[in-house]
């Protein structure tokens, strides 16, 4: 089965206010899932759909085939979630706390705390993990929370913002972990703002807006889809003429920028080639090449209609 | 590995009961409050002048701190979970909102049993004899099912503010305390008051404490087993069944 998340005409609302207007997308085994959207968008909301903490107005949701409002129990089983605000007992300690997870999902005592251990050591908590979590800092609380999440080891594993407001090493530690978890099989699903995070981990992101998806794609193709023109930036080791340039298939307009040339264009492939010989024929060498294709960021904020004029 | 089944949910249940303990019940406050409020209450009517025997008001007694055990800590628990956002993490979890709340009336049944035994331990100390041992050992834990089923219940409001649930939980609980013939013995009261009383699980077992430590009863003792497991049921039922309504709401 390629797909371990189906969510179809998911819909919430909340008295008059519709916060989930029929978003319908699929996330496929396998691969790391970006979710982002500007702060009310429907986020956490959905987040919480596919979760099975609340339920939804219409629509359906299926993760692993199982529906999440008929097989809720199932569904779970088999996911790991790490919110965005710790949600640990700060009452217990980092293993009281993973004791009783092992239990919630089952597991038997000694796999608990053989698990237990090699979680609380490859996050750097095993030195603590007999202080109750309430000492603990941000960033060891999040860290601990992803330790309760892969406990069972999850087949997909759900993460609102995980790194927000960390510490640059929490932040690494998570975010390397999360690509070993990856390589190894395990399914993410992000939910984050940090346009650099999803744009270095995610093989594709859906942007929610309003409720509603507006786009669903791979990053880099999300990047080239949100402009018609594409531009490059090329530079030789002599002087070109601007005529010579503008006359290569492919170039719809060039100019100068300093000792460079902006080159703008719909095919930049065809563009490449044309530079490529025309470097050739002329024998002025390729310092430079550029693709200047828009940031995640511009992506984002073009989709969710939140450009500054 | 079936998660849903219910042995298995049954088996998380008692994982989420053993977490309520070591969180909310195994506290100073906690335990004072268990003990000692029945403790006073009890001290105000034996030393107040009334001419009530010991055995009446030891029975009362007993009666009371299961009671108010029972119904500590159980009502405030969602509350403290919805506000701490550990209720999303257990909601999170391949659990079902009947093993959270059978967790909850778990934690609440032990603490409430432990507390009573001392309670009954007291009584034996002050001289007064057990006759229907038997008797009062079943009757415990159905009453304290009972009693922690009416304790979670009265956590359904969808509220996260444990003092709002605390404070309804008090309004039914000493209103309660005095109609269930704790105080005043059932023959003693009006028709009025014997309807109310029967309106209340608390009177059921009190006269089965107050049977098996001096023989006598205002209700059959199988009447008494019956009206209790009877509300106990229904209590459990009503409870699960509102909180999977109420909780989405919660968190």
């Amino acid at each position: 089965m390629p797909n371990v998340i189906e969510a179809a005409a998911l819909t919430k609302t909340f008295g008059a206010v519709t916060a989930v207007d029929r978003v319908s997308f699929e996330v496929r085994r396998g691969e790391i899932f970006g979710f982002l959207g500007p702060n009310g968008a429907g986020k956490t909301t959905t987040t919480r759909m596919l979760t099975g903490v609340v339920p939804m107005d219409g629509g359906s949701v299926r993760i692993f085939g199982h529906d999440i409002l008929k097989e809720p129990v199932q569904a779970k089983q088999r996911f790991g979630v790490v919110p965005e605000t710790s949600n640990a007992y700060v009452e217990l300690t980092a293993w009281q706390n993973l004791m009783l997870m092992g239990d919630l999902y089952g597991l038997d005592r000694a796999h608990s705390e053989r698990r237990s251990r090699d979680l609380l050591e490859t996050l750097g908590l095993y030195g603590r993990k007999d202080q109750k979590v309430q000492g603990y800092s941000k960033g060891m609380k999040q860290r601990l929370i992803l330790a309760m999440a892969l406990l069972h080891e999850p087949e997909l594993l759900f993460l609102d913002e995980p790194t927000s407001g960390l510490d640059v090493q929490s932040t690494q530690m998570i975010l390397v972990l999360l690509r070993d978890l990856n390589t190894d099989g395990t399914t993410i699903f992000l939910t984050t703002h940090n346009m650099e995070e999803a744009n270095r981990l995610c093989d594709r992101i859906g942007i929610i807006r309003a409720g509603k998806i507006v786009a669903i794609d791979a990053p880099e193709r999300l990047k080239t889809a949100i402009d018609r023109m594409h531009r490059l930036e090329v530079s030789f080791d002599r002087p070109v003429l601007a005529d010579a340039l503008v006359g290569l298939d492919g170039v719809a307009e060039a100019y100068r920028t300093g000792d460079k040339w902006q080159i703008v264009t719909e095919d930049p492939d065809l563009v490449i080639r044309s530079l490529v010989a025309f470097s050739g024929d002329c024998g002025a060498a390729i310092l430079t090449l550029n693709t200047l294709a828009p940031s995640l960021d511009e992506v984002f904020l073009r989709l969710t209609g939140e450009e500054q004029p | 590995m079936n998660p849903a089944a219910y042995r298995e949910q049954a088996r998380r249940a008692w994982a989420i009961a053993r977490k309520d303990i070591r969180v909310y019940y195994l506290k100073g406050p906690v335990l004072i409050f268990g003990i000692f409020m029945p403790v006073f209450l009890f001290l105000a009517f034996f030393l107040g002048g009334r001419d009530l025997p010991l055995a009446f008001l030891l029975s009362g007694l007993v009666g009371m701190t299961l009671f108010f055990t029972a119904t500590a800590v159980s009502p405030a628990i969602f509350p403290w979970e919805g506000q701490a956002r550990t209720l999303e993490r257990l909601a999170t979890c391949p659990v079902t909102i009947e093993a959270i709340v059978l967790g909850d009336m778990i934690a609440s049944v032990l603490f409430g049993i432990g507390v009573t035994a001392v309670t009954i331990l007291l009584a034996l100390g002050l001289g007064l004899p057990l006759l229907h041992g038997i008797v009062l050992g079943l009757a415990i834990p159905i009453a304290a099912c009972c009693f922690s089923a009416i304790g979670v219940l009265l956590a359904v409001p969808p509220t996260n503010v444990p003092s709002n649930i605390m404070m309804l939980s008090t309004l039914l609980k000493f209103p309660l305390v005095f109609i269930s013939g704790i105080f005043v013995p059932l023959e003693q009261m009006p028709a009025w008051g014997l309807m109310l009383a029967a309106c209340s699980p608390l009177t059921y077992f009190t006269d089965v404490v107050r049977y098996a430590f001096s023989g006598a009863h205002h209700f059959p003792v199988v009447v008494d087993i019956a009206a209790l497991t009877l509300f106990a049921l229904v209590f459990t039922a009503a409870a699960m069944y509102l909180h999977r309504r109420s909780m989405p709401r919660r968190i």
